[in-house]
């Protein structure tokens, strides 16, 4: 129950899941819960245990500990009936190649038991609202990356599930592709789908999740809105300066930099060939620039970059483990 | 739930989710099986012929004619031929797709998300190989009529014909399965080469088993392939006169060997569907 008194459609509590022969927990107590109606994000970045999770909520991956449920149903002791609840797009392409899309959507239906009439129905409107129905008839070989993207998601849709669930749903797509699929997110969440999303794209988090998890190491390390999460950082704005150090030493200068007036924190963010520190502050970016500048040039070091920003979903990741999520 | 705000969770208008019926999914996923190969029937039965229609050629008609083999030969031939074609291809529609499927394609995927025990999609593909097998050796018989002219028949064989016939079927899937799901992808070329060219000269298909009692190493490896009971248990329908292993006890290796390939299969298969 959360706070509204609503059933969670999605509630994971304590998850464990140790592969065999792993010698760490790919995920290691994890809990969350997921509202009806709400796009929930998962984000981390590669091997942080999120599509692992998403694994063990679609019955494809048994937990080692821990609860899984999806609308009251417990994903292990009951994994049949949790199929019929849950719908996965999946990173890579698995759509049937033998069959048309249109069979594809068509037989999809079929194993969950909607009839032959209805079936049909749902096939010709979901084709249609992804711009596929010229293409129904088309084996998916020759589908781009996007496009067979677009039919796994209406394809999930066939036996219109309680969850939808995308893993890296944007992983490998062009931009154009990728703002499809957004499109489609918000058209779905409109709808009244839920839908928990895996991502290590931080701007999708913010863009499309009610409500953002930041996994890392197979834990969940921070739980909320996106703008919750980065007003919980003690700097409001940031300014972040790129110096190329030529024998400098970094840190006295990071820590010249982080004892200026204003700067509540600083953060070295990885980068190949130059010191790139993020400032955090309290008050206006702008009033700080030629002080960080004088202090570059103090250190008799190049001053190469300087962006203001507004904290962002990353600025939250690199507060929580020390490092940039890419 | 009390809530009336909540949006219905329907992702298109209509009747609600229907509810998850095993039964229903396993059929659905059968039919899908059927659907594919029905629509490429011709290209399925050059694929599963061509080879034991070789054979017989080979050795029942081009050999016989020259002179190189004993008259009635093809009597001792054919029935081995049927066998062979069973279980080699029931062994085939099963490993081969789970190969690909499970390392290539993923295409099994949905199927494993289907409302029904991922057990029941491994039985699944028993059930459609051992249909794709029962079809391929049944079109054996007017093929046999054709190469040899005439194939030995006996309708009061027919009880004990179509319980082997059966039982190859199953066994070739059976096997086919645990090579599916136990070999490693890059692995696939070498162990169909190891496996399947000694499966098809260890099964007593081109001999009767009881001749091999001069070679009787060979003949204790050949005790050892499922197929020779399956030629064996085909000889005694149809060429009683033929000395054969006795029917009773091909049936029970058989059926015990369906039975405990079958667990092995699903288990393994089980290991490959859910991580």
């Amino acid at each position: 129950m959360d706070g509204n008194g609503q059933v969670p459609v999605v509630e994971v509590r304590d998850l464990v899941k140790r592969y065999r022969k792993a010698k760490t927990n790919a995920v290691d107590g994890v809990s969350f819960a997921v509202r009806r109606g709400e796009v929930f994000g998962l984000l981390g970045p590669n091997g942080a245990g999120k599509t692992t999770t998403v694994g063990i909520l679609t019955t494809r991956v048994r937990r080692t500990g821990g609860t899984a449920s999806v609308s009251g149903v417990d994903v292990g002791v009951d994994p049949v009936r949790a199929r019929s609840l849950v719908a996965v797009v999946p990173q890579r392409n698995n759509l049937d190649r033998s069959l048309s899309i249109r069979q594809n959507l068509l037989f999809h239906a079929a194993y969950h038991g909607v009839p032959a009439a209805e079936r049909a129905r749902r096939a010709g409107e979901l084709l249609g609202e992804f711009g596929l129905a010229e293409r129904a008839d088309d084996k998916p070989d020759m589908f781009s990356g996007g496009q067979a993207q677009r039919v796994m998601v209406a394809r999930a849709l066939m036996h219109a599930p309680e969850v939808l669930f995308l893993d890296e749903p944007t992983t490998g797509l062009d931009p154009a592709a990728r703002l499809f699929v957004w499109d489609r997110v918000r058209d779905l969440k409109a709808r009244g789908v839920t839908i928990v999303l895996t991502t290590h794209d931080m701007d999708e988090a913010a863009q499309l999740a009610d409500r953002v998890g930041i996994m890392d190491h197979g834990k969940l390390l921070a739980l909320d809105t996106p703008a919750a999460l980065t007003r919980g950082l003690p700097g409001r704005t940031t300014l972040e300066v790129a110096v190329a150090l030529d024998g400098t030493p970094a840190d006295a200068l990071l820590r010249e930099l982080g004892a200026l007036d204003g700067v509540e924190r600083v953060e070295p963010v990885a980068s190949p060939h130059e010191l790139r520190a993020r400032l955090y502050l309290a008050g206006e970016a702008p009033l700080l620039v030629a002080p960080a500048a004088a202090v570059v040039a103090g250190h008799h070091a190049q001053l190469t970059d300087v962006t203001i920003g507004a904290p962002s979903l990353e600025d939250v990741f690199i507060a929580l483990t020390g490092r940039a999520l890419r | 739930m009390s809530t009336t705000t909540s949006p219905t969770p329907t992702a298109t208008a209509g009747p609600r989710r229907p509810a998850a019926s095993p039964g229903r999914a396993f059929l659905a996923v059968l039919w899908r099986d059927l659907y594919v190969t029905g629509r490429e029937l011709p290209v399925f039965l050059a694929q599963v012929v061509l080879q034991p229609l070789f054979l017989l050629f080979v050795f029942g008609k081009v050999l016989s004619d020259l002179g190189f083999t004993q008259p009635g030969y093809t009597r001792v031939l054919f029935p081995g031929i049927l066998a062979l074609t069973a279980v080699v291809t029931g062994l085939q529609s099963t490993a081969f797709p789970l190969v690909i499927d499970f390392s290539f394609t993923k295409e099994i995927e949905d199927r494993l998300l289907a409302p029904l025990p991922v057990g029941m999609v491994a039985v699944e593909k028993v059930v459609f190989a051992s249909l794709r097998a029962l079809l391929a050796a049944l079109v054996m018989l007017p093929i046999g009529v054709w190469v040899l002219g005439s194939i030995p028949w006996r309708s009061s064989g027919l009880p004990l014909f179509a319980t082997v016939l059966l039982l190859g079927c199953l066994v070739g899937s059976c096997l086919g399965m645990i090579m599916g799901t136990a070999v490693p992808p890059n692995r696939i070329n070498v162990m169909f080469a190891l496996i399947l060219t000694p499966l098809l000269f260890t099964g007593a298909s081109q001999y009767p088993w009881a001749s091999l009692e001069q070679l009787r190493w060979f003949q204790v490896v050949t005790a050892c392939n499922p197929l020779t009971y399956v030629s064996e248990g085909m000889r005694a329908a149809m060429v009683p006169d033929v000395p054969h292993i006795r029917p009773w006890v091909s049936v029970l290796v058989l059926a015990v060997t369906i039975v405990a390939s079958l667990a092995i299969g699903i288990r393994l298969f089980l290991r490959r569907a859910v991580d």
